[in-house]
């Protein structure tokens, strides 16, 4: 019933021209899915039984297209993709590795301009102040530096292994990582405990 | 061969033996009223849920929202695809989604389901627990309507790696171009790959930048013309690849492996690619 056509008109080699240079990258309507996709946005337009269809030109069809290309959304993502050790591990990775960068540079900046602003910062002051701490508060202190520094230790010899070629079916995915975190509990607590 | 074939009827017989409650399914040409008269006696029914993603390109100012189905479970068939192709066949005929095969073997119904892309054709609905079956398009993907996602850039993007025999020397006989056992060995895990997409637009690298890198699909194919041994451009191959974006956006995270429905492995894929790139092959 639904009649679109696919006829190639002729055209004048202006037309051709014109054609071309409207032609972007990212819009092709000669793409045999484009058209496709133009004869979908036409199907969704509520048509009754025994209403005329109209014939669209494949220009008209571009147009159409192009018109609902710029309203599309993107589908969900990160907010819906299921929890799996695969992703949230190389995320922690990330952010592990973003935060002792950024505490590490944070840090020696801190040391270096210290004395352009009379800051005390050199190792027996901040021996001297982290010794007056409670026990409590210096078990924290340590296992929130030891934790992101354990983890991405540990994962990166995963990912040295990885870089061979090895590893990497589901199942050693999978072991490799809950090894990684075991390590991490185990390291961390040991270096927090020092 | 002929033991196989033979145990079929019996195997099927088994089956609806096991599960009484598919005897009330019929021939998919048969078409099954509305409100299909329950066996006496048969089991209450079984009501699930189905939250699926609605966007209409009609009505483009309408944010897409989450629209919640009811399926009695008895008279459905197992998978979710079943179950799509019912709701559209007798609850609402404007839910839109791609389907073709119903047996994993075309790629068309790839979606996100409970949280992971696979194939609604090869996804049992899990009738153990009562929670509602979610259902997304391919995440971060542009939305064409419902669950059809445009793969525009996808396609682009497999057609850019050149995905055919690329041969100037003829066979020194004139015939085929041959190959030992061992060669063809290294094409499995490669050749089966269907395109689905469920592997890329599962990778958050390529959600960042699905522009510039080629994703876990493409650049599974792209190793499965470098792993070829009758191809003659794996230099201009592995050049193509030669930049920041195109292979080295993969971090092994893994989730292509994870949610590929064929069970192959893109990750691993990628991974020679990176190898044979740092060492040669």
């Amino acid at each position: 019933m639904f009649r679109f056509s696919t006829r190639r008109t002729s055209r004048t080699p202006a037309q051709c021209a014109e054609r071309k240079r409207k032609k972007t990258d990212w819009i092709e309507c000669n793409d045999s899915h484009s058209i496709g996709a133009a004869k979908a946005v036409l199907h969704s337009k509520e048509l009754s039984c025994g209403e005329p269809i109209p014939n669209v030109s494949p220009d008209d069809a571009c147009a159409i297209l192009v018109a609902q290309r710029k309203q599309r959304p993107i589908s969900p993502h990160l907010s819906i993709y299921q929890p799996q050790l695969t992703w949230y591990g190389s995320a922690a990775n990330r952010i592990t590795g973003s935060v002792l960068s950024v505490g590490a540079y944070g840090f020696f900046a801190a040391y270096a301009v210290a004395p352009a602003f009379g800051w005390h910062f050199d190792s027996a002051t901040i021996a001297a102040a982290f010794s007056g701490l409670p026990a409590a508060a210096k078990f924290g202190i340590k296992l929130a530096v030891a934790l992101p520094f354990s983890y991405h230790s540990w994962n990166g010899i995963r990912h040295l292994l990885w870089d061979t070629g090895k590893a990497l079916d589901i199942k050693d995915v999978y072991r490799t990582g809950y090894t990684v975190l075991g390590l991490t509990t185990i390291s961390a607590i040991y270096l927090a405990m020092v | 061969m002929n033991t196989t074939f033979l145990s079929r009827p019996l195997l099927r017989a088994t089956l609806i033996s096991a599960r009484p409650t598919t005897g009330l399914r019929t021939l998919a040409s048969v078409a099954t009223p509305q409100t299909a008269p329950t066996e006496p006696g048969s089991k209450k029914p079984n009501t699930k849920q189905f939250q699926i993603y609605r966007w209409n390109p009609d009505t483009p100012e309408k944010k897409p929202y989450m629209q919640t189905y009811e399926l009695d479970m008895n008279q459905t068939g197992p998978m979710v695809l079943d179950a799509l192709i019912r709701l559209k066949n007798e609850v609402d005929p404007t839910l839109t989604f791609r389907r073709s095969c119903r047996e994993g073997i075309c790629g068309s119904c790839a979606m996100n389901i409970q949280g992971s892309n696979t194939l609604a054709c090869l996804c049992r609905i899990n009738v153990s627990d009562s929670a509602p079956v979610k259902i997304y398009p391919l995440p971060h993907t542009y939305v064409v309507k419902d669950l059809v996602p445009d793969l525009t850039q996808f396609y682009k993007q497999y057609k850019s790696i050149k995905p055919y025999l690329q041969r100037k020397t003829p066979s020194p006989d004139g015939r085929e171009y041959r190959q030992s056992v061992e060669e063809r060995k290294k094409l499995d895990g490669l050749y089966e790959c269907i395109l689905c997409a469920c592997c890329s637009t599962s990778c958050p690298s390529y959600w960042w930048n699905s522009s510039d890198y080629l994703g876990p699909a493409v650049l599974l194919q792209s190793y499965r013309w470098l792993a070829d041994s009758r191809d003659e451009a794996k230099g201009a191959r592995k050049s193509a690849l030669e930049n920041e974006m195109s292979l080295y956006r993969c971090h092994t995270i893994m989730n292509c492996t994870r949610t590929c429905p064929k069970g192959l492995n893109p990750g691993q894929a990628i991974a020679n690619i990176k190898k044979e790139m740092a060492f040669g092959s």
